[in-house]
């Protein structure tokens, strides 16, 4: 008889949630529900009062200048874009919330009626959320919210000619992409940069793997004296802040004074048959090129050359002498043996190399400020994509529209890379998700 | 058969003789480099910090012209409050969270693990002109608060996967007796998990400290005034303006900021390559 008389309808429970709060009434749960109702509350209140306008705004980017502020109007869509969002989701949680504790009813199980066993629950099972608030606060704030701010950019004439508040910013659609790809000016521009960006990503990360992959081998066989020395040697460019050395090395390869031309090339000159004149490391592009491949393999082996050698070291050594019993050579155990277990267990950190070099702003920056010379757009001959968006955003017309447009292009291959990559080398398959 | 064991014998003398070889040509390659600006530093010529100067006249007059007629106390302060604050409130955050989704089962878990994941590969780049925006509009702008918020919410995703895999590694049969024994959250995480997971932690807590003293991009993009920049944008306008470029002064702060990182480096470089191993490959 008491159950049938605590039944409770899980559908009606769940279409009364539809406004959070009530279905968790209905369930008999007062305070969570009111608690629910107070959050609708205060959202419907801000949607009236601050949201419509705001999505408004949002809308037009203002219609009298000095008085409207597109940027502002921008940013303020942006924030009240993520709020409806959160509460959406809420509302999703409340439904679902309802219609589990109307079903918890009618299997006769205990529902949490008094408010000291609901903050009991409340705690148990809030614990895991209340821990990953500040995580998930900050990661929408300060990535979520910048880079939808930023994507809505791409889409407008946000320019030095279009300066809020004294001018208003407009809606462009997909202008800015287009521009990029087949306005002649940026075309040039854009294809040249971006053929460099990949060029270097792919030169300069796969060199340092090899010289990693390298030195960890060579360095890891037993019977060298003063293994540590070396060690410790190598894991110097890792353990120099990087901005450090690259300003240094901007040094080393002066063209006229540097260490290279002065010092390196006139020892390599002794050797028979070689003879190099100063080279021009930093005033013709191909040069500058090479150093920025050299000096990025300089820095970046160290961080491959101490995950290989952690490999190496837990490769059982049976494994080896099975194969040298099969009679294996040096480089068949390498190949059947090492390279393999090297894959395995950290591929996906050089797929992080790649991406990481292909937005390595410093190098480029620092070593050469992106030139030698100027490819137009704004951009110099060595520039990659990211700092071309630094030169677009800061220089002195700046292009903030463009360089909102850029950055997408690169955000989606990067992500794309990581995307394909990530499942090619079944780096999360092990991961327990669920 | 004597012939054989010769020539297995002489291929080893090669094998060894290549090793070092290679070995030797590497180290000098390595401290080459980093030799020309340590040396410049100490030396009085200021085209020291092009080459390697054999003839040294050493002095400390660079370190004393650093400190009276340049910035770089002050630019070197302002690295390490942000330095400070970004390892505190990054290193809490993270392994609250990575704690989180290695331990609990909860509803929704799946959807913020692949949440991580995608915006993990978002590089920080991605957010570079938004931050400049809206850095104008609420008066971020030169302010160390807001690059603190920048390179927390920058480092939070990848270290969280990075943290959840060490946590992975610890066992969990602690955690339940502890729990029968009436445990509540709070002790089971203060109690057994952070002492286990110290280790990490620390790496953490490095890598976080580290970032602003090596980060360039943000610090360049978002700091304006000379008296509000860190150590890395100082220094490069010592070599950055052809007119009053003054390499000594370069190379002395270069110097000063590079050896206590280089000594904190391979003090806590155990702990490092531990934590990598542990949290890099399992993802």
């Amino acid at each position: 008889m008491k159950n049938q008389k605590n039944r409770k309808s899980v559908r009606k429970a769940g279409l009364l949630s539809i406004i959070p709060g009530l279905g968790q009434i209905y369930n008999g749960q007062m305070i969570k529900g009111i608690l629910f109702l107070l959050v609708t509350v205060a959202f419907v209140a801000e949607f009236v009062t601050i949201g419509l306008p705001a999505f408004l705004g949002f809308v037009t980017l203002g219609t009298v200048p000095i008085r409207d502020h597109s940027l502002f109007l921008m940013v303020q869509g942006t924030l009240q874009i993520i709020i409806t969002f959160i509460f959406l989701v809420i509302l999703l949680f409340s439904v679902s919330d309802a219609r589990r504790v109307a079903g918890l009813w009618n299997t006769g199980k205990s529902v949490n009626l008094s408010p000291v066993s609901m903050l009991r629950n409340a705690w148990e099972k809030g614990f895991p959320y209340l821990l990953t608030i500040p995580a998930y606060t900050f990661m929408i704030f300060v990535i979520v919210f910048p880079v939808l701010v930023t994507l809505f950019m791409a889409f407008t004439n946000y320019d030095f000619y279009h300066i809020p508040p004294v001018k208003l910013i407009d809606w462009v659609g997909f202008q800015n992409f287009f521009n990029m790809i087949f306005l002649s000016s940026y075309r040039a521009t854009f294809f040249s940069v971006l053929g460099w960006t990949i060029i270097w990503t792919i030169l300069a990360t796969t060199c340092q793997i090899a010289l990693g992959i390298i030195t960890a081998v060579v360095a890891n066989q037993k019977f060298i004296v003063g293994r540590r020395i070396f060690r410790t040697i190598f894991l110097l460019p890792w353990a120099v802040p990087a901005f450090v050395t690259i300003m240094s090395f901007s040094n080393i390869f002066n063209d006229s004074i540097g260490a290279i031309n002065q010092q390196v090339l006139g020892l390599i000159n002794y050797i028979p048959y070689l003879h190099f004149q100063g080279i021009p490391w930093k005033t013709d592009p191909f040069w500058t090129k090479t150093a920025l491949i050299m000096i990025q393999t300089w820095l970046g082996f160290p961080y491959i050359f101490v995950m290989v050698t952690g490999v190496l070291q837990s490769i059982p050594d049976d494994l080896y002498e099975a194969a040298e019993i099969d009679g294996a050579n040096f480089i068949q155990k390498f190949n059947q043996i090492t390279l393999p277990m090297i894959m395995f267990a950290t591929a996906p950190v050089f797929i992080t190399q790649y991406t990481f070099n292909f937005n390595n702003f410093s190098i480029i920056y620092l070593f050469n400020s992106g030139g030698p010379g100027d490819i137009g757009g704004g951009a110099g001959s060595t520039d990659i994509l990211i700092s071309w968006i630094y030169k677009l955003t800061t220089g002195t017309s700046p292009q903030y529209a463009l360089a909102s447009a850029v950055t997408m292009v690169i955000s989606i291959i990067v992500i794309g890379a990581s995307l394909i990559a990530f499942k090619k080398t079944h780096s999360f398959s092990n991961e327990e998700m669920m | 058969m004597k012939r054989r064991y010769r020539s297995r014998r002489s291929g080893k003398f090669f094998s060894r003789f290549f090793t070092y070889l290679f070995l030797i040509i590497l180290s000098i390659l390595i401290i080459y480099p980093l030799l020309i600006t340590a040396e410049s530093a100490f030396n009085a010529s200021s085209l020291a910090a092009f080459t390697l100067d054999p003839q040294i006249q050493w002095t400390l007059d660079n370190f004393k012209q650093l400190f009276s007629e340049t910035l770089y106390l002050t630019w070197f302060k302002n690295t390490m409050t942000i330095a400070v604050w970004t390892m505190i409130i990054q290193v809490v955050i993270v392994t609250l969270a990575g704690y989180t989704y290695s331990r609990y089962r909860f509803r929704g878990r799946k959807y913020g693990l692949v949440f991580f994941l995608i915006i993990q590969m978002v590089p920080t780049m991605a957010a570079l002109i938004a931050f400049f925006v809206l850095g104008l509009l609420i008066n971020g702008l030169d302010q160390y608060w807001y690059l603190v918020m920048v390179y927390v919410g920058g480092g939070i995703p990848m270290n969280t996967w990075l943290m959840k895999g060490y946590f992975d590694t610890i066992p969990r049969d602690l955690d339940e007796s502890a729990r029968i024994d009436g445990a509540g959250h709070l002790r089971i995480l203060c109690q057994i998990n952070l002492p286990l997971a110290m280790p990490m932690i620390a790496v953490q807590a490095l890598w976080a400290f580290m970032g602003p003293f090596g980060d360039f991009l943000m610090a360049a993009f978002l700091m304006r005034t000379p008296e509000h920049l860190t150590v890395a944008v100082g220094l490069q306008q010592f070599i950055s303006n052809p007119t009053s470029q003054n390499v000594s002064l370069f190379a002395a702060g270069s110097f000063l900021v590079s050896v206590p990182i280089v000594i904190l480096f391979f003090f806590l470089q155990r702990f490092f390559q531990s934590g990598l191993t542990a949290g890099g490959t399992k993802g």
